[in-house]
């Protein structure tokens, strides 16, 4: 159960390698998460981070998730809630692609799409259906500033992050009085290894900002969270440049 | 039954304590009926059913996430009041209000009052609360004689003082069954009014010295902690004791209605406030006034019942002038001689100027026979703050340690963010209270929020 501050006892973390992913549940074991599950594509990685979480003390399982395979989905996922409550699942993963190739092989951009939206439809269902039976507990998706408005530069990923963003939303609303809290965030330029080798942004952060954002949402009830916080103006203000203006502006 | 063929309200709520914070969603049954309870409680989901009375525990206690919650408050008959024995018979959704505007003409009174009196007799009993009378009066069970209890197998059990049952009953929050009745002694009044003295305490060692020394005639003693005064200061008081008026001191005109109950009700708070109303300068500001608007020395005066006893509650909805965030209450004890883990707490909380509200330092007198309950010989100390004060979980965290590290307790039924690792030292009768549970209901039937978080 979440305490008074909204702080959970477990954890679901679906893309269990994401830097921010962890960065949050590293935060969250420090106050009340014992339990934690890391959803991934099994690796080494995923393991060194199970065994980097016990080290703070938390009960830590991996399971096989593969977004690309929402078949799968009710099933593996269902396992993960039949074993306890999850009062919080966090839905972290997500791949940028490249945009120069996506736009060639348009193969290789129906991955991104089919990872950051499709994969998320069906993950992010069945998380809400297991929550509502619960009758608690939060659903914090990690959507991104680049599907507030689509740009020249990653429109590819920033459509997927679009589609993602207004299914969360309209969950979100579908669930509201079922007890089950939705969570849009949605960070700028975050310093991880998705952003590697990119030059930064403006307002540029980091995993850390980001998991500080989602353990004051979580305590707020907040619907939509914006990392940093200035983002939420200096988007509201992008949205209304006409497009021939947009189109000009540096990218990234 | 009576005639009626309506069917049981049944419906979908997302609920909280009167803190306001962690909502979650259940089934709300709502039975008028000894019958419809059974049905509401045999008929349950796998996530189990727990009973609610009028959601006055601060924390998580009375709700059941995604299972089902028995809300008492339509199981509010009172069946029988024996004058001669001092004694009532009713439904434990009777409010402790109610049951004094039935008691109080008959020159009768609730043995033992939290200080809200919008709590039912359930609620009462499943929380074991405590007054400001405690160390004379013991906590809330000490009066029941005998209560009703529905089962999870759905039979109905008369529970007696000295038995397991009951002592695992009395403060254990709902968690082996839903109380449907109880039989209360009563304690005799004169009137209806207090006779009420107030003095000031410079210091919290003042305030401690000033409660140790309340003497039989003043039974109901509590002290407001000034929590953001500082320095030399820091714990200073408003010190008030008080006890029923005899009739003789009552003046004339006062003398033809003496038992009359008027509580007064100001209007409700508005359903939206902005968050930080109740910040740091206004919450310093009040205590303030307080503390200089009583008189150094001891003053007498006559006070309504309510005043007194409930001055909180007429102000219906006051918890939500803490805003959208709601408010964490703070309530552990210490034993006797801990006073020094008292001064710690308070220095805390003083040096880091919190905001605290209805800060109430209280002595406790013997505890009670309920395994859970919560008041230990000693003394308590409660207050609430807005649960979106920065660095609010972890400075409760660390209160915690003090309070354990001093062999003391935190109030469960105020609860809503405690460590369950925190729990076993507090409570040391834990595992009699588990190992009845599994005997007595295997399947976990009762199960809250709290009982989650807790592991209870
Ligand atoms: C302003 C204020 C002041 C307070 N002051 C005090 C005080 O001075 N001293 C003190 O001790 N407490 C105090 N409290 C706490 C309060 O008295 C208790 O939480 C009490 O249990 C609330 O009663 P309720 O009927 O609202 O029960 P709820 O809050 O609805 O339920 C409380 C617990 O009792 C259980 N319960 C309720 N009905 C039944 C039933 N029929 N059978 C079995 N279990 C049941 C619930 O499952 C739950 O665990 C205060 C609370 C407020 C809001
Ligand atoms: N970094 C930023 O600048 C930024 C900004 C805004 C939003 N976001 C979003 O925040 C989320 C986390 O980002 P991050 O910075 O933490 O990136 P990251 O470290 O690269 O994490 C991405 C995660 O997604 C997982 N993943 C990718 N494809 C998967 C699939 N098919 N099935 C299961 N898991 C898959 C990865 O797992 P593997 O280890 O198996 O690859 C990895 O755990 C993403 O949704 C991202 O879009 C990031």
């Amino acid at each position: 159960m979440k305490d008074a501050f909204g702080a959970p006892q477990s954890l679901l973390v679906l893309g269990g390698t994401s830097e921010i992913g962890l960065a949050t549940a590293r935060r969250l074991i420090a106050r009340r998460t014992r339990t934690v599950r890391l959803a991934g594509r099994p690796s080494p990685a995923l393991e060194r981070a199970a065994a980097e979480l016990r080290e703070l003390g938390a009960e830590v399982r991996t399971v096989a998730f593969d977004a690309l395979d929402p078949a799968s989905h009710e099933e593996v996922l269902g396992k993960v809630f039949s074993d306890g409550d999850i009062d919080m699942v966090l839905l972290a993963f997500g791949i940028l692609g490249d945009q120069a190739r996506d736009e060639e092989e348009p193969l290789s951009a129906v991955q991104v799409a089919q990872t950051n939206y499709t994969g998320a439809v069906s993950a992010g269902l069945v998380c809400a259906g297991a929550l509502q039976a619960q009758g608690h507990g939060s659903l914090v998706v990690l959507s991104s500033v680049a599907g507030e408005r689509a740009r020249r530069a990653d429109f590819i990923y920033g459509s997927s992050k679009a589609g993602l963003d207004a299914f969360a939303q309209g969950l979100g609303d579908a669930l509201h009085g079922t007890g089950v809290h939705v969570m849009v965030v949605r960070p700028g330029f975050v310093r991880s290894r998705m952003t590697a080798g990119r030059e930064e942004a403006p307002l540029a952060t980091t995993p850390g900002a980001v998991a500080d954002a989602i353990v004051t949402g979580l305590r707020r009830r907040s619907e939509t969270v914006w990392v940093p916080g200035a983002l939420r103006v200096v988007m509201s203000a992008l949205r209304h440049v006409p497009r021939p203006l947009f189109r000009r502006l540096p990218v990234r | 039954m009576g005639d009626t063929v309506t069917p049981m309200s049944v419906d979908t709520v997302s609920m909280t304590g009167w803190g306001r914070t962690a909502p979650t969603t259940a089934l709300r049954f709502r039975p008028r009926t000894y019958e419809e309870a059974v049905i509401a409680v045999t008929g349950r989901g796998p996530r189990g059913v727990v009973a609610r009375g009028l959601g006055r525990a601060h924390g998580d206690a009375a709700q059941n996430a995604g299972g089902s919650v028995v809300d008492m408050s339509a199981l509010d008959r009172v069946h029988a009041i024996d004058p001669a024995a001092g004694t009532v018979v009713c439904d434990a959704g009777v409010s402790l209000h109610r049951l004094m505007e039935e008691l109080l003409p008959l020159g009768r009174f609730v043995p033992v009052t939290p200080s809200t009196r919008f709590v039912t007799v359930g609620g009462a009993i499943g929380a074991d609360v405590h007054g400001r009378n405690h160390p004379s009066a013991g906590s809330f069970t000490r009066h029941v004689r005998s209560l009703d209890l529905l089962t999870a197998d759905g039979t109905v059990r008369t529970v007696l003082p000295g038995t397991d049952l009951f002592d695992a009953t009395a403060g254990g929050l709902g968690l082996t069954g839903v109380v449907l009745s109880a039989t209360l002694a009563l304690r005799p009044v004169d009137t209806s009014l207090m006779s009420v003295e107030t003095e000031r305490a410079a210091d919290l060692d003042a305030a401690l010295a000033g409660l140790a020394a309340t003497d039989d005639r003043l039974p109901y003693a509590a002290a407001r902690i000034d929590l953001m005064a500082r320095g030399k200061a820091t714990g200073r008081a408003v010190l008030t004791r008080g006890e029923h008026t005899p009739l003789d001191a009552l003046p004339a005109r006062a003398r033809q209605a003496p038992l009359e109950f008027r509580p007064a009700r100001l209007p409700a708070a508005p359903a939206y406030v902005p968050e930080g109303l109740l910040g740091r300068t206004s919450a310093a500001l009040l205590a303030e006034l307080r503390f200089r608007g009583t008189r150094a020395a001891r003053a007498r005066r006559l006070q309504r019942l309510s005043a007194f006893l409930h001055p909180l509650d007429a102000l219906p909805g006051w918890n939500r002038l803490h805003g959208r965030g709601g408010f964490v209450q703070y309530r552990f004890a210490v034993g006797g001689g801990q006073e020094e883990a008292l001064h710690r707490v308070v220095r805390r909380l003083s040096l880091r100027r919190c905001p605290a509200f209805h800060a109430v330092l209280q002595r406790f007198g013997e505890g009670g026979s309920g395994w859970l309950s919560f008041p230990v010989p000693g003394w308590t100390l409660s207050f609430g703050l807005p649960a979106g004060l920065p660095g609010l979980a972890r400075l409760l965290d660390r209160l915690d340690d003090e309070v354990a590290a001093a062999g003391g307790r935190v109030c469960l039924a105020e609860d809503s963010r405690m460590r369950p690792e925190t729990l076993a030292a507090m409570y040391p009768r834990l595992a009699d209270f588990r190992a009845l549970r599994a005997e007595l209901d295997p399947d976990g039937a009762f199960r809250s929020d709290l009982s989650r978080r807790l592991a209870l």
